[in-house]
């Protein structure tokens, strides 16, 4: 009925939107898996169950709570409503100090113990990560 | 006094380009020939926009804090060589950086394009008037470089300390030369797509222009990623973050046509295919700049979040979409002759190299914006990590490497593969050495063996054909070959790097099973505009070799910041590498040891893949003579 032709390029055609649909299910899929929730104190307490997942966690670091030790740093987050204790093993950026914005990666514990994979350092000592401002914003 | 000279050389500058569309209107439609006053007020626009940095650069030499970025951004004990580079190190001074490129390249381009038509030319230079007039505006309404401050502060605020240092002042130079370089072949595109003119002459034309900007871009690229290797002392050269991706996606579309022009200029195929790369690559360094001015990233580049700004530069990027589409639709003649060529053909090898970049480029642009659009739909901060791009993007490296090994082999129209004997015995061999390498290692048997495989595959291959083809086809030899050290230096880097990170005090040693690490004392220093505090230590590994390294903390005075500088010892094989915080109030000091081997391959490679590039421009040139 087709000519040899045509039944190539509908094969080809077909090939090609079945490559571009795969691969944007294989980018949405994973981008689910890898994304990074951020989430301030006072989220924490209020979330209804604990995920196992990487989060973002983000606010101040409350003074006087900074304690350290060879293996590992141990401080406070706040957001000047709720609380979190954070324990860390890792490099700590230069800009980390107690009443400075901070940002920490890692996993939930429960709802008042978060342990630390990564601090993120800021550039400037002016500059406030634009997630920690909003938490502070929010309270 | 400069700073005034420079604010009136700027608004100089504009009413040049105003004249300037004038006279190419008038020329376009009227005589025949190139009207050389054309030529000269593009050149005294170039010449008033030097000006103007000049005045700026003066400003910052002199410390003249009357000129509001000088006050924001300067410091009188700061060294000579970073005040002049922090007349790029801000927002307003990186625009007429940006500004600068753009005259710079219209003007060479007029100049270096002598043998083509004088239509092309004009409108080439119209349309790169039209990026011009936008920026001037953009410029002069939301980011005056030029403000004036009264009463005149005594003191200036001093430059972010992380950024005073030689490879960042140099970076966005030549970063911006092939970012903003790449606006003459959006501008010669569309006019060439115009005139119908796209064509084999206008692709051997237009490949110097996308060999130059490809080359600094690749630089620039490379001098950014040294600079937060050892700067930012996270021991990596590559971090995924939003900024870098910025400068990627420009890079990857730019390679994508370097390859695809490839087939115009040889076969006069896929037009349409080079319009849109073209288009797309200058439009992804446009909104690369928006993302990184409008505050909507954060990162070294965010200098002051004004929504004005972003604003401006979104409009203008999507109204500089809009006229390229409506180019595009309304001017382009699809070509309807048949052209077929046979599916093992350098035709299609081209064609897969485009498919696969265009694949890195989409996750590259899904994961950099995606968060961006999530926050804005439903207010949910989410971040996109290092996971997620290795791994969508590792495993279609195999495929690509090895599509780069046979790829150059096969011949246009229609080829077969010969000497298949060596082809395969590269294979078996690659395979076994990869095998050898992964065998006693701790990680993922086969992906790993597969990746080292495929880039060692093209390592061989490229090597071979250093000898087997000589001076045919170097410049793409090279370039690969620089491409399979660039994946094998990455990979052996990856897999045998190791770090101790730990708190101690001055005095205190830390035993591991494979390393001592000894904190022997720290001295103080006074030096220009900050203090330095010194560490000494001393480490042995298993073999009981020892080395002192010394990594520094730099206290600048003014803004008063604390940063580190790693201390890097590097040989041919290895980077040990060391870094040193402080912890506020307390005795510790926070440790990261890192052993990174081969290092300084993948700097080395980098540098090959771009010097491939001038060797092109180069032969080119021989040719031309």
């Amino acid at each position: 009925m087709y000519g040899r032709k045509v039944k190539l390029r509908f094969l080809f055609i077909s090939l090609i939107l079945l490559i571009l649909s795969l691969s944007v299910f294989l980018i949405l899929k994973s981008l689910e898996e890898n994304v990074v929730y951020f989430q301030s104190p006072t989220e924490v307490k209020e979330l209804a169950e604990l995920n196992k997942n990487k989060i973002r966690i983000g606010g101040m670091v409350k003074n006087n709570s900074i304690s350290i030790e060879e293996k590992k740093v141990k401080f406070i987050v706040t957001d000047f409503k709720n609380e979190i204790n954070v324990i860390y093993s890792g490099v700590i950026p230069n800009l980390f100090a107690e009443g400075k914005g901070v940002v920490a990666e890692g996993y939930l514990n429960d709802r008042n113990f978060f342990s630390a994979t990564k601090i993120l350092a800021k550039h400037d000592e002016n500059y406030m990560p634009p997630e920690v401002k909003a938490a502070l914003e929010e309270k | 006094m400069a700073s005034l000279i420079g604010y009136y050389s700027l608004v100089f500058g504009l009413c040049a380009s105003l004249l300037i569309v004038f006279f190419c209107i008038k020329n376009f439609q009227n005589s025949l020939i190139f009207d050389n006053k054309v030529l000269t007020f593009t050149f005294l626009q170039l010449f008033f926009v030097i000006i103007s940095f000049l005045g700026l650069i003066i400003s910052f030499i002199n410390s003249d804090f009357s000129n509001e970025t000088v006050f924001n951004h300067s410091h009188t004990t700061k060294p000579l060589f970073y005040k002049i580079s922090g007349t790029w190190g801000n927002h307003e001074g990186s625009l007429l950086l940006w500004l600068l490129v753009l005259t710079l390249f219209i003007f060479l381009f007029l100049l270096k394009s002598k043998d083509q038509s004088k239509k092309y030319r004009i409108l080439t230079l119209l349309f790169q008037q039209i990026i011009i007039i936008g920026f001037f505006i953009f410029l002069i309404q939301t980011s005056n470089p030029f403000n004036y401050i009264f009463p005149v502060p005594s003191e200036g605020l001093g430059l972010n300390p992380i950024l005073q240092d030689p490879a960042l002042a140099i970076h966005p130079p030549i970063l911006y030369l092939g970012y903003v370089g790449s606006s003459i072949i959006f501008s010669s595109t569309l006019a060439a797509t115009a005139l119908n003119y796209v064509s084999v002459d206008w692709a051997k034309h237009i490949k110097f222009w996308i060999l130059t900007s490809w080359i600094f871009l690749t630089l620039g690229i490379l001098l950014g990623s040294i600079w937060a290797y050892y700067e930012l002392g996270w021991g990596g050269f590559w971090f995924w973050d939003p900024v870098e991706n910025v400068s990627l996606m420009p890079w990857l579309a730019l390679t994508t046509l370097l390859h695809c022009v490839l087939i115009l200029e040889k076969k006069n195929l896929l037009s349409s295919w080079t319009i849109i790369l073209s288009i797309s690559t200058f439009t992804l360094s446009m909104c690369g700049t928006f993302l990184v001015r409008s505050g909507i990233l954060n990162s070294v580049h965010t200098f002051a979040n004004d929504p004005e700004r972003g604003l401006f530069i979104l409009i203008f990027l999507f109204s500089l979409i809009f006229l390229s589409l409506i180019i595009f639709f309304f001017f382009h003649k699809q070509d309807k002759k048949k052209y077929n060529f046979f599916w093992l053909s350098k035709e299609t090898s081209i064609v897969v190299n485009n498919w696969f970049m265009m694949y890195f480029l989409t996750v590259v642009l899904i994961g950099t914006t995606y968060p961006i659009f999530l926050e804005v739909l439903t207010s949910e901060k989410i971040s996109v990590g290092p996971p997620f791009y290795n791994k969508l993007i590792i495993p279609f490296l195999i495929p690509f490497l090895f599509a780069m090994a046979i790829g150059p082999k096969l011949k246009w129209i229609k080829s077969d593969i010969k000497d298949k004997f060596y082809l395969i015995l590269f294979l078996i061999i690659s395979l076994l050495l990869s095998a050898f390498i992964i065998k006693n290692l701790n990680i993922n048997f086969l992906l790993n063996t597969v990746l080292v495989t495929s880039a060692f595959y093209l390592f061989f291959i490229t090597t071979r054909d250093f000898f087997s083809k000589g001076l045919k086809n170097l410049s793409q030899n090279i370039a690969h070959f620089g491409f399979s050290l660039l994946i094998l230096s990455i990979l052996l880097n990856n897999i045998f790097s190791s770090e101790v990170i730990t708190n101690l005090k001055v005095g205190e040693t830390l035993q591991l099973d494979k390393t001592q690490i000894k904190f022997e004392s720290i001295e103080k220093k006074n030096i220009n505009n900050y203090a330095a505090v010194i560490g000494k230590f001393q480490v042995r590994d298993k073999d009981g070799n020892t080395q002192i390294l010394n990594p520094e903390l730099r206290i600048y005075n003014q803004p008063n910041i604390v940063t580190s500088e790693a201390d890097i010892k590097t040989n041919l094989f290895t980077d040990k590498f060391m870094t040193m915080n402080l912890v506020q109030n307390q005795d510790y000091f926070n440790i990261r040891y890192q052993i990174k081997p081969f290092m300084i391959w993948i700097w080395i490679s980098v540098l090959l893949i771009s010097f491939a590039g001038l060797t092109s421009l180069l032969k080119k040139k021989n040719y031309e003579n």
